[in-house]
């Protein structure tokens, strides 16, 4: 296949290249910034948002929120004024690595999906919000984001359009909870990553009090390809497998034989992307059950893969889709171990604001070592069940806890035998202690 | 009333010595002023600035904050706030070279342990420590975005994959 064909089929890959990226140069002469330039000479902002809503590109930061609805509630018009956009780059989803694939592979492509966005919703200034640690991300985007501005994509009066785009890289310094769009926003601003309440959205007041869209790179990056080849064909990628448009980039980690990053159309079932695309099992290994798409979904089970990997199909089995990335659970892992793993990670990186998740999430660390070890008591499951109420949706000032949850309430659906083992028999020491709220250590600063 | 004798004891109490006064190179300070120039605001170069300071230090210590936060436009306790919440910011010295071991859910189920038990008696520390020759810190590190080739580290900015207990002590002693 040529290259003109590939980037219709899979259009967010095919220029993927991790050894030495799309220069500028190479970047325009495969097609890339037409859609900018086009959009800018021929569309006007409320075009450009009816083709993205048309298309019914869904979120890819893991809510799956629509992005031509999202840009929306954002005010136009010519008093509008100073607005954002932002760029969640802070990828920090256990078992997340496709942002990175995008920014390190095709730089170029998300600077136009944020300049196609930023015309769309009018905006004066941006920012990728990129996670300290993605070095390489960072030398990569800055390196396109100077090409772009010397070829006149950034700046004042882009291409002569009267538009003016700023647009640079914001590196973090660590905590997952950055990652939450509203905390971004704090972050942003140079302040602890505590989140916002919400309304006021952020489309309305946002960064430094002005209207801001935060978007995913996934969701941006695949802006320009819907602008070139219309809102028809990016639903029509999905070969009717989802009513959801567009391809996803889904991946599998854990003991199967190719591991990796697979772009698909959406709706593509677990089963294929575990068997064919990541290789099954290896060799001696048997799933046991698997995460769809992060450390906050629920886990499902080997009956669920025939499942299409969309946002509806995988809520209805239980779970969420969230990020798209399987990680596949082979027969030799111990759930109360897994979970324990995964509670440790969500008290660590809970950012301490509210009550019930800045307590709870250590509590239940601490119940779920004691069965771990063989010393805990049917009175922990009991109060493991209660707290994935107490920490459910709706309890708690954002998403963070709730999403520590799930892989806890789904363990306990599916494996109650193995929490039931961790019980200490009858009449020992172990069995009488009794386990409190305090003492759990989970600081992840130097000491 | 703060005679020499309570001075030394309050240094001992805070286990702080007294360090020569802290001054900002000039290098820092344009490179501060060309991170605020990207905001409507200077406070949003908190974090840059104090990346900036640990770039060259290793840490950022105390005597930081106070000019650091002057340049921002804050108070120093502010950007104490900020700088205490970040886990890659250091507010303690660490060693010449950190090692960040991802300790998140798919590292965890292919060998986290393991790796992290070998680095524990290869450089006779843990998470939160330095070696004693002050070569090494080691800290636990939220996914890394390697999981399909996992269990992974960092050491510095640099990544190392597919680690085994076999492989990671090489690895890390290429660090001097
Ligand atoms: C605790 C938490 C962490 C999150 N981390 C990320 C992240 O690293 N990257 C991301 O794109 N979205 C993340 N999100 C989702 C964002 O809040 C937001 O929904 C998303 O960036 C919106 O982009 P989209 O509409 O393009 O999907 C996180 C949400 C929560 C609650
Ligand atoms: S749920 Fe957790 S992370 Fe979210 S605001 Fe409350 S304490 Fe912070």
């Amino acid at each position: 296949m040529s290259l003109e064909q590939e980037l219709l089929v899979r259009p967010l890959t095919a220029r993927v290249n991790l050894e030495a990226p799309m220069d500028i140069a190479a970047y325009e002469a495969s097609g890339g910034y037409l859609a900018v330039r086009n959009a800018i000479r021929d569309l006007q902002p409320a075009d450009v948002q009816a083709k993205v809503k048309d298309s019914n590109l869904r979120g890819r930061g893991g809510a799956g929120f629509p992005t031509g609805i999202k840009w929306g509630l954002v005010p136009m018009g010519p008093d509008a004024g100073t607005k954002y956009l932002v760029c969640n780059a802070d990828e920090m989803e256990p078992n997340t690595f496709k942002d990175r694939l995008l920014m390190e592979g095709v730089p170029h492509q998300l600077i136009e999906g944020m300049l196609v966005a930023g015309y769309a919703i009018q905006a004066t200034t941006g920012y990728i919000f990129l996670r300290g640690e993605y070095v390489k991300s960072a030398e990569r985007l800055n390196a396109a984001l100077a090409e772009a501005r010397a070829a006149g994509l950034l700046g004042k009066n882009i291409l002569g359009s009267g538009w003016s785009f700023e647009l640079s890289v914001h590196t973090g310094a660590g905590r997952y909870i950055c990652g939450e769009e509203t905390a971004l926003i704090n972050s942003l601003e140079g302040r602890r990553a505590n989140p916002r309440a919400k309304p006021p959205f952020p489309q309305i007041a946002g960064a430094w009090g002005r209207p801001t869209v935060v978007n995913n790179v996934e969701s941006l990056s695949n802006l320009p390809h819907i602008i070139n080849n219309g809102a028809e064909w990016f639903k029509g990628l999905s070969q009717g497998k989802s009513k959801d448009g567009g391809t996803k980039l889904y991946g599998c980690s854990g003991r199967v034989k190719r591991g990796g990053i697979y772009e698909l159309p959406i709706g593509t079932s677990a089963r294929e992307i575990i068997e064919e695309h990541a290789g099954g099992m290896r060799d001696g290994y048997t799933l046991k059950c698997w995460l769809p798409g992060g450390a906050s979904t629920d886990f499902l089970m080997p009956e669920h893969l025939d499942l299409p990997m969309d946002f509806d199909s995988i809520s209805k089995a239980g779970s969420r889709m969230g990020t798209g990335l399987i990680m596949a659970v082979d027969q030799t892992a111990n759930m109360v171990s897994l979970v324990r793993n995964l509670e440790e990670f969500f008290a660590r990186e809970s950012c301490g604001w509210c009550t019930p998740c800045r307590d709870g999430l250590p509590w239940s660390v601490k119940m779920l070592i004691a069965l771990e070890e063989g010393r805990g008591r049917m009175e922990d499951i009991e109060q493991l069940t209660k707290l994935t109420k107490a920490l459910g949706p709706g309890r708690t000032f954002c998403a963070h806890a709730p999403g520590a949850m799930e892989p806890l309430q789904s363990a306990l659906k599916f494996f109650r035998a193995e929490f039931e083992a961790g019980v200490a028999p009858a009449g020992t020491a172990d069995a009488d202690a009794n386990i409190g709220l305090t003492g759990v250590v989970v600081n992840a600063k130097v000491a | 009333m703060s005679t020499p004798e309570t001075v030394v004891k309050l240094a001992e109490l805070t286990g702080k010595t007294q360090e020569a006064p802290f001054v900002l190179t000039d290098d820092e300070r344009h490179e501060i002023e060309h991170e605020i120039a990207h905001y409507p605001d200077a406070r949003a170069a908190s974090i840059g600035a104090l990346k900036i300071i640990q770039a060259r230090r290793g840490w950022v210590p105390d005597g930081a904050l106070e000019p650091v936060a002057k340049m921002l436009g804050i108070g120093a306790a502010e950007l104490e706030g900020v700088a205490t919440f970040y886990s890659l910011i250091y507010r303690k010295p660490v060693g010449r070279h950190v090692v960040k071991v991802c300790d998140s859910i798919t590292c965890f189920m292919v060998g986290y342990e393991d790796i992290k038990k070998t680095l524990e008696q290869h450089l006779g520390i843990t998470h939160g420590q330095t070696t004693a020759d002050g070569r090494f810190t080691m800290l636990p590190i939220c996914c890394i975005g390697a999981c399909d080739k996992g269990p992974a580290l960092m050491v510095d900015d640099d990544l190392h994959h597919d680690l085994t207990p076999d492989n990671v002590v090489g690895i890390v002693e290429a660090y001097k």
